[in-house]
């Protein structure tokens, strides 16, 4: 009978594995901390002085009270991690995303619903700028709070301007004041009577320019910086991308619109030419981004920009005003896209009501106001105090709070495959800037496979929706 | 089976007992996971919902999922010649009695040393269309209008293929390994014979290396379909270098339509197998086997 039993290498390699395996499934118990307070953990996505800024605020937090500790860990792809975190069943408890995530994470049931313990935390909708507080909402909930809002504007290069015989004080105000100005301040390099000469575009005999021989040593503006929100130029044209239900709306006129204009800029300068021009610069928000480099004189970005001019150009003369609109959008009101970091909590956090408390006290104005200051940005309240605007580092960020007031001010299409949407619309415009299709033919690809694509989510919703719903409304754990 | 050999099996089974809880866990059941996943829409967070084999017939129509295994092919003939010709190229230089032999073969082994990740970054920059260590090299020579590299759709393809030539030292050492195998008294023989150097190698080092050579082959065109850092990290425009690996990862983690991502990893099994086994027919002429 001995001989039949396992034996003794076995067991005891047995044992030792099931230890090992024991140990590590364990859940650590680190959500008490030895003072006795809850520990709560909170992903963010931001690194560097952001971090450091909100780990201000956190720190605020922890001495304002005896009962939580929040423990902010810096996380890259915060997105993908969490979504797995949350798959596995060990999400964090705050969670810092974007809101464009908001729809795609909450339909997959990744997030918690918020309405009710935002009641029950006197928080409400009125307290908020609506643009801003609509980006948290998807399907009748309340998914996040923001934390800190952006919007677009036109930043450009005052020098640029001055050496191009334009007003540094007088950014375009329309839509073909935007164009010819970004034509006076294009400079190109070509080969005169043997010799190479720097000059304007406009300076150029018809022969030259339809020669294409030249090279462009700086622009006014390109639709092809390697900046954000490329694939929303739509909204200047005024453009929709979804009708907020089941139909994909990329082939809208408006948006034709936008790529047409796009293309008759690659028409214009050349499709080679703008290829070499943006073939040295780097990533976004980088160094060697031509706006920073001073090669471009007009550029589209959000109240962030500073802190990348501040780091990267700190001699950069620059202004920023709103960015025109095609003629009749938004009935002539400036016009900007947004979008906000935001806080959620994951479904299955494990102190969800801690968590929600955190992401309140982020909310009061003071401390809203600290944390968007300290990143040179405006915050989502409808309230702003005059110290405030008085002391902010960034000089533009009236105009950012103002913009983001406007009636022009349009969102983030809020739909849960925005993000693959975006890489499509993306796609579309290379091919519209190589001139290997037109307009109306990149659009119709877009709509087709983006389409295809909802369908398929739509179908999937439509066999979970009704339950997750009643999930949702019943869901109260504050 | 006696209990001695009883005993025996328990002990084995004891000492490999980590790796196969490791394969069980980790590999058999992701592996049959992603088989029934394929069959389902799944987004990672929710349930599965069988839907047949939709996503399979959803592969037909994507245009993208062709345009993927095209960019995959296309890429893969390229860079499994050329980096098979260098390879060998290269081990037989490096197998010549020169002084420094050694230091010559670290020098060509240290870049596959080298993360993928930092080689990838290194070779942006290289390959810069306008401030790139290449493009200013041929300037210099009096190319005045070199190609975009990565940036151009058109060449985006054969830089990646060249850049792949970078990590060719492990291929190299495996050659070199070979080349000391090639029986000395037959070299010696043709030369008494009066072959040439050429000669030589034709007749008698490369069928000698041959099941070297498949072997090599074998694993180009599996790591080939597989293609992934190098090219998400340096990326390429209008989707001219969205490989089919990339196009899985795509779907799995960014978009989450992780049904689709696994019906493409099984499709991506079967042409591996597929080529696998073309390779393995139309070789079977031109590979030698010592004692056969």
């Amino acid at each position: 009978m001995a001989e039949t039993r396992a034996p003794m290498p076995f067991r005891l390699t047995l044992c030792l594995l099931l230890a090992v395996v024991a140990a590590g499934c364990a859940r650590r118990d680190d959500t008490v901390g030895s003072d006795g307070r809850v520990v709560i953990n909170y992903w963010e996505k931001w690194s560097g002085f952001e971090a450091d800024s909100m780990q201000r605020v956190i720190d605020d937090f922890n001495r304002s009270q005896n009962r939580i500790t929040v423990h902010f860990l810096s996380v890259s792809q915060v997105d993908i991690k969490l979504l797995l975190a949350t798959a596995s069943g060990h999400p964090p408890d705050v969670a810092g995303l974007w809101s464009e995530n908001i729809p795609d994470f909450s339909e997959k049931g990744a997030l918690t619903p918020l309405d009710r313990g935002l009641a029950k935390a006197g928080i409400r909708a009125d307290h908020y700028i609506p643009l801003f507080w609509e980006l948290c909402r998807h399907r009748g909930f309340t998914w996040g709070l923001p934390t800190t809002p952006g919007c677009v504007a036109l930043f450009y290069n005052k020098r640029l301007f001055r050496a191009s015989g334009l007003d540094p004080e007088r950014p375009p105000r329309t839509f073909a004041e935007f164009e010819s100005m970004s034509r006076r301040l294009t400079v190109v390099e070509l080969e005169r009577a043997g010799r190479l000469v720097r000059m304007p575009f406009d300076s150029m005999t018809e022969q030259e320019r339809s020669s294409r021989r030249y090279t462009l040593v700086q622009v006014g503006h390109l639709p092809q910086d390697a900046g954000m929100f490329l694939s929303g130029w739509g909204c200047w044209f005024g453009a929709r991308y979804y009708d907020g239900d089941r139909a994909v709306l990329a082939d809208d006129p408006g948006n034709v619109a936008a790529y047409e204009w796009m293309q008759s800029i690659a028409r214009t300068y050349g499709v080679e030419n703008m290829k070499n021009f943006i073939a040295g610069f780097g990533v976004s928000q980088s160094a060697q981004t031509p706006f920073l480099g001073g090669t471009e004189a007009m550029v589209v970005q959000g109240p962030w920009m500073t802190n990348f001019i501040k780091m990267y150009a700190p001699g950069l003369e620059w202004g920023v005003a709103p960015c025109p609109a095609a003629d009749g959008v938004a009935g002539g009101a400036p016009v900007t896209l947004a979008q906000s970091d935001v806080v959620v909590i994951p479904h299955g956090a494990p102190h969800p009501r801690e968590a929600l408390e955190f992401i309140c006290y982020l909310q009061r104005q003071d401390v809203a106001e600290k944390l968007a200051s300290s990143q040179l940005k405006a915050t989502a309240l409808r309230e702003v105090s005059r110290s405030f605007l008085a002391n902010h580092p960034n000089p533009a960020i009236g105009l950012f709070i103002e913009l983001s007031r406007s009636p022009g001010a349009r969102a983030v299409p809020r739909l849960s495959i925005w993000h693959e949407y975006d890489a499509e619309l993306s796609v579309a415009r290379e091919r519209v800037l190589a001139l290997r299709a037109t307009p109306f033919e990149a659009l119709a690809e877009v709509q087709k496979r983006i389409q295809w694509r909802l369908d398929r989510v739509m179908r999937r919703w439509d066999v979970v929706g009704d339950k997750r719903l009643a999930e949702w409304r019943a869901y109260d754990a504050w | 089976m006696t209990p001695g050999e009883r005993r025996r099996t328990w002990v084995g089974l004891a000492f490999i007992s980590p790796w196969i809880i490791g394969f069980v866990a980790f590999t058999l059941y992701p592996v049959c996971a992603s088989l029934y996943y394929s069959f389902c829409d799944y987004d990672v967070l929710s349930p599965p919902v069988w839907v047949g084999l939709l996503n399979y017939k959803d592969m037909v129509s994507d245009s993208v999922f062709w345009q993927s295994v095209y960019n995959t092919l296309v890429f893969n003939l390229m860079s499994l010649p050329l980096g098979l010709v260098s390879a060998l190229a290269l081990a037989l230089l490096l197998n010549q009695p020169v002084r420094m032999r050694g230091v010559f073969r670290a020098i060509y082994y240290l870049p596959s040393l080298v993360p993928a990740v930092a080689g990838a970054m290194v070779w942006l920059w290289i390959l810069n269309g306008r401030v790139g260590l290449l493009n200013q090299a041929l300037m210099a020579i009096g190319i005045s209008h070199p190609p975009l590299w990565i940036d151009d759709p058109a060449w985006a393809k054969p830089s990646l293929a060249l850049v792949s030539l970078w990590g060719c030292g492990n291929t190299v050492v495996i050659y070199l390994a070979a080349l000391q195998g090639v029986p000395r008294s037959l070299i010696e023989a043709a030369m008494i014979d009066g072959a040439s150097a050429w000669k030589r190698l034709i007749y008698i080092t490369l069928p000698a290396i041959s099941p070297v050579i498949y072997f090599n082959l074998l694993i180009g065109i599996i790591g080939g379909l597989q293609v992934f850092t190098t090219a998400i990290i340096m990326g390429g425009a209008e989707r001219s270098t969205l490989f089919y690996a990339i196009y899985i990862y795509w779907n799995a983690f960014e978009y989450r339509h992780m049904g689709y991502a696994a019906a493409m990893a099984w499709i991506l099994c079967l042409m591996i197998m597929a080529l696998t086994w073309a390779a393995s027919r139309f070789s079977r002429s031109l590979v030698h086997y010592q004692g056969e």
